[in-house]
């Protein structure tokens, strides 16, 4: 370990796993005094993990922890970060909506106590807005759940800055301009080249490539849990940051598997529509018989888009065209999917019940039927379709949502990222038969987060910021397109 | 001025005082003879009990949970006043301290085990209505003297109930809405992971809830017993809905840390108000409960009217 005093974090081969996942797989990173450290990757790259175990609030599953040239491995916390000087502004928002401003800033310093506590809290944190957000509009009494988002996130980063009694060394901004205008943005940057003047050290995670390269004086590029890349911010550009944030693998391998040639515009349009922003370069459109891909950063309007679809096809809104009966398969199984009590073959058929129905009731001999040759179709691994959906694995229990999606009478399957948490496996048995299915005339709308899935469309839309900003075909996708499309060149 | 008087915010913070003034003024319309020391005293007297139930409901709710038990255990507290603490006063405080480390205890298993607060105390009201049969099997008891002569103070001018609802309010105002671990405590209902992000124990901050809504559920039985002398184990049972009401006629919100000490205790205070106002009127006992409840609704909807507004 850096022994050097002007050290704040040395990471050494730090590891994290989810289940399977390996969110970080052997991270080395250190920040010195008075350094501003870009941080960028795609979904998934272990970014957020990566803060979250700076911030105490994950332990690493191994690796060495050096904070200001102390060992703190297996003794970190959040209470150790706070007392070394670290904090960090988190990307879903941290404050507490229901008191103050000045109330939210004692949430975070625990000697803010005494006699007029509330005072100095909301002069404290009234100077620190003043410095960096001149203009700001933010009274210390205001409770922030009145406050539009950009100023709460005005608060929270403000707040990340002030100090009490422990000296603050290093602030991480996880996409801080996320819900900042042009001008706040600005502000908030050269605000951070000031205080890393006065030798504060600054980590910045944003997708808005521009802010990075210009802001700050090393860059790290993380990948698949690892940093792949780590050089001065000057020895980067747009073109080389994209390059290297990309799969370096040719994807030749499902190239060749996708075999199947399709031409745009042989069969009907079944799906026209466009996002509430107004800003879509092109409408986003479907064909009958295609796999449509939605592509870009996790939670830029994809999954709003198939909602907005959806609400079209089953409830009657006038928001979008489409032709034909619908059904979602959910992302996120355990909120959105299974009923939790019910039986395998039964969570298949709610999607179905109406053909299962005699005298008012539903058929058993039916249900049992129906969940019996999907259990075939699909090799649904249970020894009875009698048996709760939980006793399933996590793979199995997305094939039972797609045969649930799949057995309905519905012309149009609309797919919110349903790969999370899959295996391999399991992945390939469900690209396979989605291209059956779409051979056989259904159409399917494929919100994904995953690269390698966008190889099984035939055409994908990359959504930025809630709109659509880019159409490829099946012959013009690469990562790189889909990766300049996603990250804006500056605020 | 105008303006301000008409913005959302402030008629949600009005809407509580308003409402019980209303009601106070159309009682005085009906029965004037109860605009008098006398007869505020009697209207208002079992608004100091219920009134310190609803806070140490309110305290369960600022956290986002919800307590099903406050009635029967505020009726073994009282079952407790009027046999263990009038005849052995040293065991009688004992066991009422108990009542409260169980009460934070309760506080640790749900935040530990994460268990859902209506379960654990749905469970547990039936656990403090056994204790309260085994200690008092028949109604009877009676109140040590000291309870009976705080809660029957006969102060100057102003009836002791209003100065004692006024009391409880500003001090767990001070308690909680001004002090520095107070705005701590309430962040926890707004945002728990962000208090446990900014190195806080929830631990610790669902035994100081639960604990101190033990303490004001020891407070409303022991008053309670002041003003009856005597005490049963189903003394209190309706108090659990009373505190539920209460809170949120108040202001409240069931979940998001939203609460108000002051709002709570004029919300206790127009649901005593709202059983003499319909005994003025010659409402059947019958009917009262079902008539409390519609005093109610109207009150809510206004706060749903004044919310759409806002959003």
């Amino acid at each position: 370990m850096n022994a050097s005093g002007d050290n704040i974090v040395t990471l050494e081969n730090v590891a994290k796993h989810f289940g399977a996942v390996r969110a970080l797989d052997g991270v080395d990173l250190t920040v010195d005094a008075g350094e501003c450290l870009g941080l960028v990757g795609h979904n998934g790259a272990g970014k957020s993990t990566l803060m979250n175990v700076l911030a105490g609030t994950l332990p690493p599953d191994q690796g060495v922890m050096g904070i200001r040239a102390r060992d703190l491995t297996g003794s970190y916390s959040v209470t150790a970060a706070g007392e070394n000087g670290i904090r960090c502004v988190f990307q879903e928002l941290s404050l507490c909506p229901n008191l103050t401003v000045a109330e939210n800033a004692r949430i975070f310093h625990p000697s803010l106590t005494g006699w007029g506590w509330k005072r100095r809290a909301g002069a404290m944190i009234r100077a620190k807005l003043d410095e960096i957000f001149p203009g700001h509009g933010i009274q210390p009494d205001d409770v922030v759940g009145d406050l539009s988002i950009g100023k709460r996130q005005m608060v929270e980063i403000a707040r990340a800055f002030t100090t009490t009694d422990a000296p603050l060394h290093l602030v991480i901004l996880d996409e801080p301009t996320s819900s900042l205008d042009a001008v706040t943005s600005r502000q908030l940057l050269d605000f951070v080249r000031t205080a890393v003047g006065q030798g504060l050290s600054c980590i910045l995670i944003s997708h808005v490539l521009g802010e990075i390269l210009e802001y700050s004086d090393r860059i790290v590029v993380m990948k698949d849990g690892l940093v792949v890349a780590e050089r001065a911010g000057r020895d980067f550009t747009r073109d080389t940051l994209v390059a290297t944030m990309g799969n370096v693998v040719e994807m030749d391998g499902i190239k060749e598997r996708e075999a199947r040639e399709m031409k745009r515009g042989h069969t009907a349009v079944v799906i026209e529509a466009r996002t509430d922003t107004g800003r879509d370069s092109v409408p986003l459109t479907a064909h009958q018989g295609e796999i449509v891909g939605l592509a870009g950063l996790a939670s830029h309007g994809q999954t709003g888009m198939l909602l907005k679809i959806y609400d079209a096809a089953m409830r009657g809104k006038n928001t979008a065209t489409v032709v034909g009966p619908v059904a979602l398969v959910a992302g996120d199984r355990q909120t959105d999917g299974v009923f939790h009590l019910w039986s395998i073959s039964r969570n298949i058929g709610i999607r179905s019940l109406r053909n299962m129905v005699r005298h008012g009731l539903i058929d058993p001999v039916a249900e049992a039927a129906m969940g019996r040759s999907w259990q075939e179709r699909i090799k649904i691994k249970a020894p009875d379709m009698t048996d709760n959906i939980l006793s399933l694995s996590g793979g199995n229990q997305q094939k039972a949502l797609f045969a649930r999606a799949l057995a309905s009478d519905a012309e149009i399957i609309l797919m919110d990222d349903p790969m999370r948490g899959v295996d391999v496996g399991t992945k390939l048995e469900v690209y396979d038969l989605i291209r059956d299915e779409a051979e056989k005339g259904r159409t399917f709308l494929w919100y994904t987060t995953e690269m390698d899935e966008l190889y099984n469309c035939d055409h994908t839309y990359v959504f930025r910021d809630g709109a659509i900003v880019a159409d490829l075909s099946r012959d013009d996708l690469s990562e790189e397109k889909i990766l300049h499309s996603s990250f804006r060149e500056s605020a | 001025m105008l303006a301000y008087l008409t913005t959302p915010r402030f008629l949600r913070a009005a809407l509580p005082a308003a409402s019980f003034a209303i009601l106070l003024a159309a009682i005085f319309y009906v029965q004037p003879r109860a605009m008098s020391y006398f007869g505020m005293n009697l209207m208002l007297q079992y608004t100091v009990p219920i009134a310190l139930a609803t806070i140490a409901q309110m305290f369960i709710i600022t956290v986002n949970d919800l307590d099903l038990s406050i009635g029967p255990f505020v009726g073994l507290t009282a079952c407790i006043g009027a046999t263990l603490l009038a005849d052995t006063p040293a065991l009688g405080l004992l066991a009422l301290a108990g009542c409260i480390a169980a009460y934070a205890g309760l506080g640790a298993l749900i935040h530990w085990r994460n268990l859902p607060s209506l379960v654990v105390t749905l469970g547990m009201s039936f656990v403090w209505l056994g204790v309260a049969v085994l200690i008092l099997p028949t109604p009877g008891g009676t109140a040590p003297g000291w309870v009976k002569a705080i809660v029957g103070l006969k102060t100057p001018y102003v009836p002791f109930p209003i100065i004692a609802a006024a009391a409880i309010g500003i001090v767990v105002h001070l308690a909680l809405m001004t002090s520095s671990y107070g705005a701590v405590l309430r962040g926890a209902g707004g945002n728990p992971k962000a208090i446990g992000r900014a190195g806080w124990s929830l631990l610790k901050i669902k035994m100081v809830m639960y604990g101190a809504a033990g303490l004001f559920g020891v407070l409303s039985g022991l008053s309670l017993i002041g003003l009856t002398s005597a005490a049963d184990a189903h003394i209190a049972d309706r108090y659990t809905l009373y505190a539920i009401a209460g809170v949120i006629l108040g202001g409240g919100e069931f979940v998001g840390g939203r609460v108000s000490p002051v709002g709570a205790v004029i919300g206790a205070l127009t649901l005593t108000l709202t059983g003499s106002f319909l005994t003025f009127l010659k409402i059947s006992p019958d009917w009262q409960i079902g008539a409390q409840g519609g005093i109610l609704i109207i009150v809510l909807a206004l706060r749903a009217l004044i919310n759409r507004r806002e959003g």
